[in-house]
């Protein structure tokens, strides 16, 4: 296995391994015959990104993987993200004084090696331990989703840029013209006390503005900033894909050299209706002291009235009991076909379990979101607040009790 | 109630929203007094602050092109609301591109600041920024606890040495000490002093001016003490450095007042707004 990259791309790969690094602590590393892809994925495995960078993009690539043989035999592994990020630090003195990037298996086969070639006769050599891995692979399908939306980064990045830096969770709205993006309040946030902030955007702004289901999704900032920053310095278009709420969306940059991918998973859908409910303006007469201006001719608030509307078009209570349970199906789907790339159903879930077992039970910020891949799914309300991801060991045991609970949640409704 | 106001200006959104920076780098909440030509915030000298109090006062047609006012009623045509000032900041700091700014009382959720930015976009259609800023309205019962504080019955009057410089010798002294003392005279000359166990320090400025303040009473009993005679207050280091980092832009001057052992008074002067910070003197 050995890449080899030129210049002005050993930024560019820095960069990738920079956003990447805003998602989680490891770096998935895997040379395929189709491009080099470097992949990560967070803790409580609700956001997944990767870049695949293919032979074009490099002055010398070879993946290693025998001619004509399985892509699954070939190198693959994981490494610590702080020390790839190490290699790669300093970006703005990467693209002036590296000349050549080189990265290849040591000769013992136990070091990932990258190699920088600098001005003035300079080598540094960076040998990275790592891990053999398997294969990372969310599922996901661009060509299925009902809304599709295509602009400039700059665009996307001017609209976040509003939103403080802590903000955790953001909540984005299409309907036929316009986008909204609102910051999401969880439930145990006092409405009376937190800002809210929201922006509109015409349609007329984006490249592209495909709308077939008018709906609203609340999915994880933070891990999108690290996609913004890379793809603004690139400049190639952001496409997002996304319909209901639950179903993850998707973030996509396509260029000839270089494909980007960054998954995310979304609130499911009782949760974004009751925030949204409560959030949004009460009708006048509830008022008792205070003037509501409803007259006025602020745009944003009229795009709020009609939201509001359409909120409660697709809010479907009473079909959000078997939505769960169909979502539920395509991911363990996901996971039995997923796992025959990995050699086996046992390393797989092994593979995944000890990867639990290393992280620290912290409690991850996204901790009621879907977890996207390898079937462990934390039921956002059949679980009290107070969740770490320790819980994901006792779901995996307590599966057998989960149609259970489902049926008791659509009692509910 | 209602409260409507508008600035289209460019430059009118950077110096509000250096004004507020300021307030917000002062203290978490305030309150806001809203009145037909003027902005207030103030920090009432509760226990809680500290005993420290602010007030700054902003002529809203400095600001504002449009501003409408309606009080709580017609002989008291002002309103008074809780705020924390950084959300107010967070919400104009990113409207600096702006083409206008609305804002208005609302009532969501809850009674709200609502700030309506209306942003430069691509297509013929604006981009809007709302931000909802929950506020607490506060009854005219309780009015009487953010008066203007009088000037006090100073000592000494003297103009501060660049905040920039004071800054950096406070910064110094904080991780010396808790306290700090200020004391000055009326020949221009003012002193910070820290004392601990195992040392002392001391800064001296000099040539630094006093302010006439005309015929106030107070001065009288300055003229006939010794020009020389330092008049001191012992406060709280980190009040006082949180005072000397707030100003982002340098003020034209900052007259500086001590009633010796009581309390320091501070007075910013920047275009037209005026800004006025009391640190008493610690027990």
């Amino acid at each position: 296995m050995r890449c080899v990259v030129a210049t002005s791309n050993v930024k560019v790969l820095g960069k990738a391994v920079h956003s990447l690094s805003r998602i989680g602590d490891e770096l998935y590393f895997e040379p395929l015959s189709s491009g080099l892809a470097l992949r990560c994925v967070n803790s409580s495995r609700s956001a997944y990104g990767c870049f695949l960078f293919t032979p074009l993009f490099f002055q010398h690539y070879d993946s290693g993987a025998p001619p004509g043989g399985l892509e699954d035999s070939g190198f693959r592994c994981k490494m610590g993200m702080k020390s790839v990020q190490t290699v790669f630090k300093s970006l703005s003195s990467l693209d002036k004084t590296v000349e050549k990037c080189e990265i290849d298996l040591n000769p013992g086969g136990n070091r990932l090696v990258f190699q920088l070639h600098c001005k003035y006769g300079i080598t540094k050599t960076h040998n990275l331990s790592f891990q053999e891995s398997e294969s990372l692979q969310p599922v996901f399908q661009k060509d299925g989703y009902a809304n599709v939306l295509r602009a400039q980064p700059r665009l996307l990045a001017d609209t976040v840029v509003h939103f403080p830096p802590s903000l955790e969770e953001v909540n984005v709205t299409v309907s036929g013209e316009r986008v909204q993006f609102r910051n999401h309040l969880e439930d145990e946030q006092d409405a009376s006390k937190m800002m809210l902030t929201e922006m509109s955007l015409d349609a007329d702004e984006f490249e592209s503005f495909q709308v077939r289901e008018e709906t609203g999704i609340t999915f994880c900032l933070k891990e999108l900033r690290g996609l913004l920053s890379f793809a603004e310095s690139s400049g190639l278009p952001l496409s997002m894909y996304f319909d209901q709420p639950g179903r993850p969306v998707v973030f996509g940059l396509d260029d000839p050299v270089l494909e980007v991918n960054f998954v995310l998973a979304t609130l499911s859908d009782e949760e974004t209706t009751t925030h949204r409910e409560r959030n949004r303006s009460r009708p006048p007469q509830a008022d008792t002291s205070h003037d509501d201006f409803l007259s006025d001719d602020m745009d944003s608030y009229m795009i709020a009235m009609e939201t509001s509307a359409v909120g409660g078009a697709e809010a479907q209570p009473c079909s959000t009991g078997s939505d769960h349970r169909r979502e539920r199906e395509p991911v363990s789907a996901a996971c039995s076909s997923g796992s025959k790339q990995q050699r086996g159903r046992e390393s797989g879930s092994e593979e995944e379990e000890e990867e639990e077992e290393e992280e620290l039970p912290g409690t991850p910020p996204q901790k009621r979101f879907r977890s996207l891949f390898f079937g462990s799914v934390l039921s956002p309300y059949s679980q009290g607040a107070n969740q770490t991801l320790r819980n994901q060991e006792v779901l995996a045991e307590a599966s057998d009790s989960d149609p259970e609970e489902q049926e008791e949640e659509t009692a509910k409704k | 109630m209602r409260f409507r106001a508008k600035m289209i200006d460019i430059g009118c959104f950077n110096h509000f929203t250096r004004v507020v920076n300021t307030i917000s780098k002062l203290t978490k909440t305030c309150t806001l007094r809203l009145t037909t030509d003027k902005l207030y915030f103030i920090l009432s000298d509760k226990v809680a602050n500290g005993g420290v109090s602010m007030w700054c006062e902003l002529s809203q047609g400095n600001f504002f092109d449009e501003f409408q006012l309606e009080g709580v009623s017609t002989e008291h045509n002002e309103i008074y609301m809780d705020l924390a000032a950084e959300n107010l900041f967070r919400a104009l700091k990113t409207a600096h591109n702006a083409k206008s700014l609305k804002i208005k009382l609302t009532n969501k959720h809850c009674p709200c600041i609502t700030l309506a930015v209306e942003l430069p976009s691509l297509s013929r259609v604006s981009r809007v920024v709302t931000h909802d800023i929950p506020v607490g309205v506060i009854p005219k019962k309780l009015w009487n606890d953010f008066k203007e504080p009088s000037v006090p019955d100073f000592d000494v009057s003297i103009y501060l040495p660049p905040l920039k410089t004071m800054k950096n010798v406070v910064e110094r002294m904080k991780n010396l000490s808790n306290f700090l003392v200020l004391e000055a005279n009326l020949n221009g000359e003012m002193n910070l002093k820290i004392e601990t166990d195992l040392v002392s320090v001391t800064t001296h400025f000099k040539d630094l001016g006093n302010p006439s303040w005309g015929d106030n009473g107070s001065q009288d009993s300055t003229q006939d003490r010794d020009p020389e005679t330092m008049m001191d207050v012992k406060v709280d280091i980190r009040k006082l450095l949180q005072f000397l980092a707030c100003q982002q832009v340098n003020p034209s001057k900052v007259i500086c007042n001590i009633v010796n052992k009581r309390i320091v008074h501070f007075i910013l002067l920047h275009e037209d707004v005026s800004l006025q910070y009391f640190i008493p003197a610690h027990a």
